[in-house]
């Protein structure tokens, strides 16, 4: 029993950082923009499929995959940034739902016209794949190595944003980018910078997901939901409250599926409903 | 920002106005193999109407008002189900479900911020699909929900198969609702939605009470999406998921874009335009399409904002601007 739910926290633990990893971009340039952007998970989407066609066409090992799919999300991202939604930040949050809407759409028809419609498969390398035999219970090994991944970057995001001057540019860009820009900060060049990160951290766990939250054209669209889930309550701008909302929903959404399966996705849009009634800004969220 | 009109609505019918209602009342006759895709296009219509009140009017980005759609059409499918097949009041009792439920849901879309309001709503879409997906021995789940039989209106005109009947009940349904949602536009109170939507933190300042405002809208707009949604199930005698679906209610915010929001009119044009080229171009390859759609959505949000209403508006400002 203890075992059972042992082994329940721990998948909803590993399933909540690797939401994390995609949506802290989504929460950063949410609070730094203000700007609702539905299209986040297709920045993940472009790394999965990195991830894939270097496997595949080039026979390149995952672990190798992985920087290249950050970068190269990272990369759309900024170009889409310079170009189209940098148009958009003094538009109705209407209007910017209807432009990631949009995207979403386009981003989904070409990877179904360059992909087709199917499922990635990825193989692991052998290292990662199997189980550990840990106090009589059973841990796989790839969710080790995800919570291994996602920690080590939570301590290196939270290095750069409290101990760096970019990091400091960033915060004082999302207190007030008004006052921002009057002390001399290139405000734009934050938002671009910061845009880039949160796509290519996207990307990376995209490239990091396709075991676990598989990989298909509709991926956008099927888990756009769980993204603005961990940005909505956990509040936009920080990285320490969507960091507990993506562990709570993860473990949550698991132990929902395990032992309710009846139910089934019910439980974590009620808990998201009854959450967002009590903390309407967010778990960590700033009252506007 | 949408344009700024140079006179206060006065409720007055102008010859665009009856022109307009005038087509649907001309393609009965004149194009009658296209009946059922017209009440289709009408039962669409008003449901983007009822969007446009919170979206357009009231500045509320909900992505979850299938719920009310389909709130009405599975009310309206399983009373005639259980057998109640008069449609009249079957048409009254899903009205009144889904304003139940669109004043319960008032209360959490008036907290919070715009992205708040979108979770909530999208959240709330999600869990009654959940719902309606897992209660299949009542709702048909997937398979849908069939059997839907409807006895004549008024004891008189049977639904036939050419769909003569439906038309004309959802033209003279939707053309009802629509001079009662245009009675409410055109009044202070409408105009103090339009003062919410502009200038929310202002409002009180002049006594009105936004909360109180917009859940009342949400309220209304979700009957009326209600009456929609039990139209759809008595004309097509069927209830199918996808009613209650986050699909159908992106489709619809479409639609609306596409006509223009925050005009009476932006929902029936945009909801006529999409219905008929969809059903022009649905020979084409659906990955092709989502990709023009995509496309298209991206463009209006950056060039043709205000949709189309809002194009020929600007057209005509820019006409008036050259002859003064």
């Amino acid at each position: 029993m203890i075992g059972n739910i042992v082994g329940v926290v721990f998948d909803g633990l590993a399933y909540g950082s690797l939401l994390f990893i995609i949506a802290v971009g989504l929460s950063v340039t949410l609070g730094l923009m203000n700007f609702i952007n539905l299209a986040h998970g297709a920045f993940a989407m472009v790394g999965g499929y990195v991830s894939v066609l270097m496997m595949t066409r080039l026979g390149a090992p995952f672990l190798l995959t992985l920087p290249v799919a950050f970068i190269v999300a990272a990369l759309v991202g900024v170009a889409l940034e310079r170009t189209l939604y940098q148009r958009l930040y003094r538009s109705s949050h209407l209007d910017q739902v209807l432009f990631s809407i949009g995207l979403v759409f386009m981003s989904i028809a070409i990877a179904t016209y360059f992909f087709g419609a199917s499922q990635q498969p990825v193989t692991l390398p052998g290292y990662l794949r199997g189980q550990v035999h840990v106090l009589g219970i059973d841990f796989g090994v790839y969710r080790m190595f995800l919570i291994f991944v996602v920690a080590a970057l939570t301590f290196a995001l939270q290095y750069v944003i409290e101990r760096t001057r970019f990091g400091s540019q960033v915060r004082a860009s999302v207190d007030n980018a008004t006052a921002a820009a009057g002390l001399g900060i290139n405000v734009n060049r934050v938002f671009a910078l910061t845009f880039a990160l949160g796509s290519g951290l996207a990307g990376l766990g995209g490239g990091l997901g396709i075991d676990v939250l598989g990989l298909d054209p509709t991926f956008p669209l099927k888990y756009i939901v769980y993204f603005l889930l961990v940005v909505s309550v956990g509040g936009t701008g920080t990285i320490k409250g969507p960091l507990i909302a993506a562990l709570i929903l993860g473990v949550f959404d698991v132990a929902g599926k395990y032992y309710l399966p009846e139910i089934g996705g019910f439980v974590i849009y009620a808990l998201m409903v009854v959450l967002l009634i009590v903390f309407p800004a967010g778990l960590y969220g700033r009252r506007t | 920002m949408p344009a700024v009109t140079t006179r206060l609505p006065d409720g007055r019918w102008n010859a665009l106005e009856i022109a307009f209602w005038l087509i649907p009342v001309a393609c009965f006759f004149l194009l009658p193999n296209y009946r059922v895709l017209g009440s289709q296009i009408l039962i669409t219509a008003l449901f983007a109407v009822s969007l446009d009140l919170i979206l357009g009017y009231a500045g509320i980005v909900s992505l979850g008002h299938a719920a009310f759609f389909g709130i009405g059409a599975y009310t309206a499918g399983l009373l005639a189900v259980h057998g109640w097949h008069e449609p009249i009041s079957g048409l009254v009792a899903a009205a009144l479900v889904a304003t139940v439920a669109g004043y319960l849901v008032s209360f959490l879309v008036v907290r919070g911020g715009d992205l708040t309001r979108l979770m909530v709503t999208l959240g709330i879409g999600l869990m009654l699909w959940e719902a309606a997906n897992k209660a299949s021995s009542i709702t048909g789940g997937v398979d849908g929900l069939s059997g839907v039989t409807i006895s004549p209106i008024l004891g008189w005109w049977k639904f036939d198969i050419g769909g003569q009947t439906a038309y004309l009940y959802a033209l003279v349904v939707v053309f009802i609702v629509f001079l009662l949602i245009r009675r409410l536009v055109d009044s202070p109170f409408g105009l103090s939605l339009r003062g919410i939507r502009e200038g929310g933190k202002r409002m009180p300042a002049i006594g009105a009470p936004v909360a109180r405002r917009l859940r009342t809208i949400f309220t209304l707009a979700a009957g009326v999406a209600g009456i929609a949604g039990a139209l759809l199930a008595q004309t097509t005698q069927f209830v199918g998921i996808d009613t209650l679906g986050f699909p159908r209610s992106a489709e619809l915010m479409i639609m609306l874009v596409l006509g223009g929001t925050g005009r009476l009119y932006g929902g029936l044009v945009g909801a006529a335009i999409f219905m008929i080229a969809q059903d022009y171009l649905s020979g084409i390859n659906p990955v092709y399409w989502q990709f023009w759609i995509g496309l298209f959505l991206v463009v209006i949000v950056l060039f043709a904002h205000g949709g189309l209403l809002g194009g020929l508006d600007a057209l005509r400002a820019r006409l008036r601007k050259r002859e003064a």
